[in-house]
């Protein structure tokens, strides 16, 4: 399993195989604040660098996530749609939000490390 | 993720502050500009949990914000009567009501609520609209009427089923104070005009109380144990989940009185005489009918529509739009207001709303969604 990157539009990306799992990072989470619906996306659907991917509503407004990768969605978290609040308890666990068959690995190269996302929320927020 | 750009858009430096300001800075508040002013949103418990405990217990609010405004003379409930539908020559002293500036064509400039003092008249006001109000007060009035705008006042407001305990206790009498009333009481030592008011459903009062005074008072309120400050973000979904209308959102001057579901504001006196602006057609709407209205709405399922859905019918036709919409943390789901046909505006109508492209199922719903709960005698 990789180490987990990041985009700049704050989701996370965790690649096991051909396979990556995308969700929101805790400073997402935190800044929307109390998560109240997740729209995700159907099983199958293809998804592109930077495109949007899912919706994610908290009390105030909706924000779109996009997926941090091109691929095929595989499979979907189920369970956030009875506790969607697992995005703000546990956003790298079980507050994930898709998973993705990779089609190109080569565009894991240009995401952020755990060590530049720290400092560009740091320097950005 | 998009993240919204709360407070990166405008310099903080150039928004007003309210007495309070520092106070909502060491509790941790997440600022946001609103109307002008640096306000909170939410503190760090967040906005579910802050709606919960007002529903549960009481919340304090900073609403110094709104528009504080006297009006003073011999003229001024006549005065003021030319420009809102309300009863204000009828209200007895102390009493409170709800009303409305409306235009010619009978659309809605704010909304208000306005309290018979023992010399005066008391206006409260939108903070977005407050600079226009006064300017619509002191071209429109006439004779010997003063216009007297108070921003040396803050406004506070304390609401919840626990509200009359906590005030009681810190002003003996506030209990028995009832809804929408005010009086001039001194708590903990602070002199205060408490008005028996709020916009969450819930039982509370309104506060104003002289700025440097302010932040006595509200360290005093949030030591009761059953108070804990709440954020503009909540003050939100509770106003929306008592079906409450939010100006510049619900209702607007492309809104009517008669539209909005407000003709219960306007007295059989005033139905009868008119000569407020847009009486014409205000009056026309209440006997013939408006051509729509504004109505709740539930969605089913969980997914939120927010301001700006288009409503169709079941065929697919434009019915209107949504004005407020979101997330009901006591009704546990969705939840909306908007304008639709008057034809779609019987509660049970189906309609579909139109989120992200996708027709979502949803039912035209009585409003409030929660019920109110005021200390009416």
């Amino acid at each position: 399993m990789s180490a987990r990157r990041y985009t700049k539009d704050h989701e996370w990306i965790i690649v096991d195989g051909d396979i990556a799992t995308v969700g929101i990072t805790d400073f997402a989470q935190e800044q929307l604040g109390d998560v109240v619906f997740v729209d995700l996306p159907a099983i199958g659907k293809e998804v592109t660098k930077g495109g949007e991917a899912a919706v994610v509503e908290s009390v105030k407004a909706a924000s779109e996530v996009y997926a941090p990768i091109a691929g095929t969605v595989v499979a979907v978290n189920d369970g956030l749609a009875g506790e969607p609040a697992k995005v703000n308890a546990e956003p790298f666990g079980g507050g994930w939000f898709m998973k993705l068959k990779v089609k190109d690995p080569s565009e894991l190269d240009g995401l952020l490390d755990e060590a530049a996302y720290r400092a560009f929320v740091a320097e950005s927020h | 993720m998009s993240l919204l750009a709360e407070g990166t858009l405008v310099d903080p430096g150039l928004l007003h502050r309210t007495p309070l300001h520092a106070l909502h800075v060491e509790l941790g508040a997440r600022m946001v500009p609103f109307a002008g002013y640096d306000m909170p949103v939410q503190y760090p418990t967040g906005i579910l949990a802050e709606h919960r405990h007002t529903r549960a217990a009481a919340g304090l609010f900073d609403v110094s914000h709104m528009g504080q405004v006297f009006l003073r003379g011999a003229g001024a409930v006549v005065e003021l009567e030319r420009l809102v539908p309300g009863d204000v020559r009828d209200l007895a002293p102390g009493a409170i009501r709800y009303t409305m500036f409306t235009a010619e064509d009978g659309g809605i400039l704010d909304d208000l609520m306005v309290t018979r003092g023992p010399d005066h008249l008391f206006l409260v006001v939108n903070a977005g609209r407050k600079v226009e109000d006064v300017a619509h007060l002191r071209a429109r009035i006439a004779g010997a009427v003063t216009v007297e705008e108070r921003p040396d006042l803050a406004l506070l407001a304390l609401q919840g089923p626990a509200a009359a305990r906590v005030l009681d206790r810190l002003a003996p009498g506030a209990g028995r104070m009832t809804f929408m009333t005010q009086a001039g009481l001194s708590i903990a030592g602070i002199a205060c005009t408490v008005s028996r008011s709020g916009y969450t459903g819930e039982d509370g009062f309104e506060i104003s109380v002289p700025g440097d005074a302010a932040l006595g008072l509200a360290r005093r309120l949030l030591a009761e144990t059953e108070v804990r400050p709440i954020g503009l973000g909540a003050r939100d979904s509770l106003r929306l989940e008592a079906g409450l209308c939010l100006h510049g959102h619900d209702i607007d001057g492309t809104t009517t009185p008669i539209e909005a579901g407000l003709a219960w504001t306007i007295a059989k006196r005033r139905r009868q005489e008119g000569g407020f602006p847009g009486a014409d057609i205000v009056l026309r709407q209440l006997r013939e009918g408006p051509s729509r209205r504004r109505v709740g709405l539930v969605p089913e399922g969980q997914a939120p529509a927010r301001e700006g859905t288009e409503i169709l019918d079941a065929a697919g036709l434009l019915l209107g739009k949504i004005t407020s919409g979101g997330f009901g943390p006591t009704l546990g789901g969705p939840l909306a207001m908007g304008y639709v046909a008057a034809r779609a505006a019987a509660f049970g109508t189906k309609v579909q709303l139109m989120v992200r492209g996708t027709a979502k199922a949803a039912a035209v719903a009585p409003m409030p969604f929660v019920p109110h709960r005021y200390a009416k005698p």
